[in-house]
């Protein structure tokens, strides 16, 4: 096996069990919200560290610069103007992959191993197996995942695997200037999480909190929000996320259901041939015709 | 060729055509459709030159059945209204399947089973059809609720599709004398006087 840190949890398209041996720590990057200056340092440094370049675009009236994520843009800031308590507030929110425990995009693929979930947390496609279908798109209850225009494959925030793989932090986590984005155990940032989040509540944010969704089993992208009971405040992030109930029909148990229906159609017709035999045109009626033509 | 002169034409060659462009499309279909519907069909990607061509080609095919079968559909359909006649032979069909076909009522050129068939399956290519469209995300960009909604029609429609057309195969294989029809478009007298009584009398004015 690879490296220890890439230890694979599950594997898209897969229906055996990945190696369970080792148990290797999970990770998590904690996003502080209320500690983000909206600098974009972030997306400079996901850009470099992955060799990215989204097209420089043009200003459309706020500071949204690329206005959406991309192939090339693994990370974006969302700015928005909200009014809390009275108060304008300015809510900037650093938007890309969640990497949830229980991925809809892993759910929905159908190419084996172009999606990967390592046992760190990290949910990493691998685009050498990427067919192009889309379905990630469908499956994730987040819609971070874009295919490109130029090769047809998906894209999305990596965290890094590959620096996580050989013990450094995320590039955006490396060059945060404000210390907004962390990066450690889960556990680790679970507990700073609640550092912060008691020290908002002092300073009057009553319903700080962490945002760690429990319908897609958490995620290992954490985000502290001063207003967690209000998630959609901060460009739309959805309060109950969860893997589509259309996805679970899709991708459920209705799949082995169909495919031994498929396959009692086929047993049962080639029983029923040598059981019953053909159906062929009956002497009598031959001699009918015969006598017809005589 | 003519085998025996007096054999009774039950498809022209244009019909016959149709039908193969539509059983043909349908086996590139199904056999891409299978691999995305389940990692143990995926494999059979490699019919169509690896997994991304698969994904590439198959709606292209999609849209080649959807207009051939369009096309059958209404060479065929006033043949297939579903009559009294219909009701009363799927009622007995048990008896046939069971293997005795005397007591069966007099059916035209379709029997009630065959009308069934027709109508499924036309009821499953609008599905597909439909459906197929709001999921080909290469060019179609609708929102992402319709296109799960696409995917579960997609695949359960799918499904029912190679399910019904493996009945319809089985079905021309158990009844001896049937197959020809599609491929050379004759059928003997006595095949058309035992299976469909009502169409050879109407054919031969006997």
């Amino acid at each position: 096996m690879a490296l220890h840190s890439l230890d694979i949890l599950r594997r898209s398209a897969t229906t055996t069990a990945a190696p369970q041996a080792r148990s290797p720590m999970e990770v998590a990057k904690l996003i502080d919200v209320s500690i983000c200056i909206g600098c974009k340092a972030c997306q400079v440094a996901c850009s470099e560290w992955n060799e990215l370049r989204e097209e420089v675009g043009s200003c459309v009236g706020v500071y949204d610069n690329p206005t959406d994520l991309s192939a090339q843009a693994w990370t974006v800031m969302r700015f928005n103007e909200v009014e809390e308590n009275g108060k304008l507030e300015w809510l900037i929110r650093k938007d890309g992959c969640m990497h949830c425990a229980d991925p809809g995009c892993l759910k929905a693929c159908p190419s084996p191993g172009a999606i990967i979930q390592y046992k760190n947390g990290i949910v990493d496609f691998h685009e050498e197996n990427c067919i192009g279908c889309g379905y990630c798109v469908t499956g994730c209850p987040f819609n971070v995942p874009r295919i490109s225009k130029d090769d047809g494959k998906a894209y999305k925030c990596s965290l890094c695997s590959d620096r996580v793989a050989v013990g450094q932090e995320p590039a955006c986590v490396k060059t945060c200037p404000t210390g907004a984005i962390q990066f450690g155990s889960k556990e680790d940032m679970i507990d700073v999480a609640e550092t912060r989040v008691a020290d908002l509540k002092k300073r009057g944010y009553d319903n700080a909190g962490l945002y760690n969704p429990e319908g897609v089993g958490g995620t290992h992208v954490m985000y502290v929000l001063h207003h967690a009971d209000k998630p959609e405040l901060y460009n739309g992030l959805p309060s109950k996320p969860s893997i589509s109930a259309l996805v679970h029909l899709w991708k459920g148990f209705t799949k082995p259901l169909a495919m031994l229906s498929l396959g009692a159609i086929a047993i049962g017709s080639l029983f029923h041939y040598v059981t019953k035999g053909p159906n062929e045109v009956s002497k009598e009626i031959e001699n009918e015709i015969e006598k017809e033509d005589a | 060729m003519i085998r025996d002169p007096k054999d009774i034409k039950r498809y022209n060659a244009s019909e016959r055509a149709n039908h193969w462009v539509v059983g043909m499309s349908f086996i590139l279909l199904a056999l891409s459709g299978l691999a995305f519907f389940h990692p143990a069909f995926f494999p059979l990607t490699q019919f169509f030159g690896g997994p991304v061509w698969a994904r590439i080609l198959h709606p292209f095919v999609g849209v080649l059945m959807a207009v051939s079968f369009l096309s059958i559909f209404l060479r065929f359909k006033h043949l297939n209204v579903v009559t009294p006649a219909d009701v009363d032979w799927l009622k007995k069909a048990k008896n046939m399947v069971d293997g005795n076909d005397h007591d069966m009522p007099e059916q035209g050129k379709y029997n009630g089973g065959q009308k069934v068939m027709f109508w499924a399956l036309a009821g499953c290519m609008l599905a597909m059809t439909l459906s197929g469209l709001l999921i080909w995300r290469a060019y179609f960009h609708f929102d992402v609720t319709l296109v799960r909604l696409g995917a579960v029609v997609h695949a359960a429609a799918g499904a029912a599709m190679i399910g019904f057309i493996m009945v319809h195969v089985y079905a021309a294989i158990w009844v001896k004398g049937t197959i020809r029809a599609m491929w050379y478009g004759t059928v003997t007298r006595a095949w058309a006087k035992q299976h469909h009584r009502g169409w050879y009398r109407q054919i031969t004015g006997k």
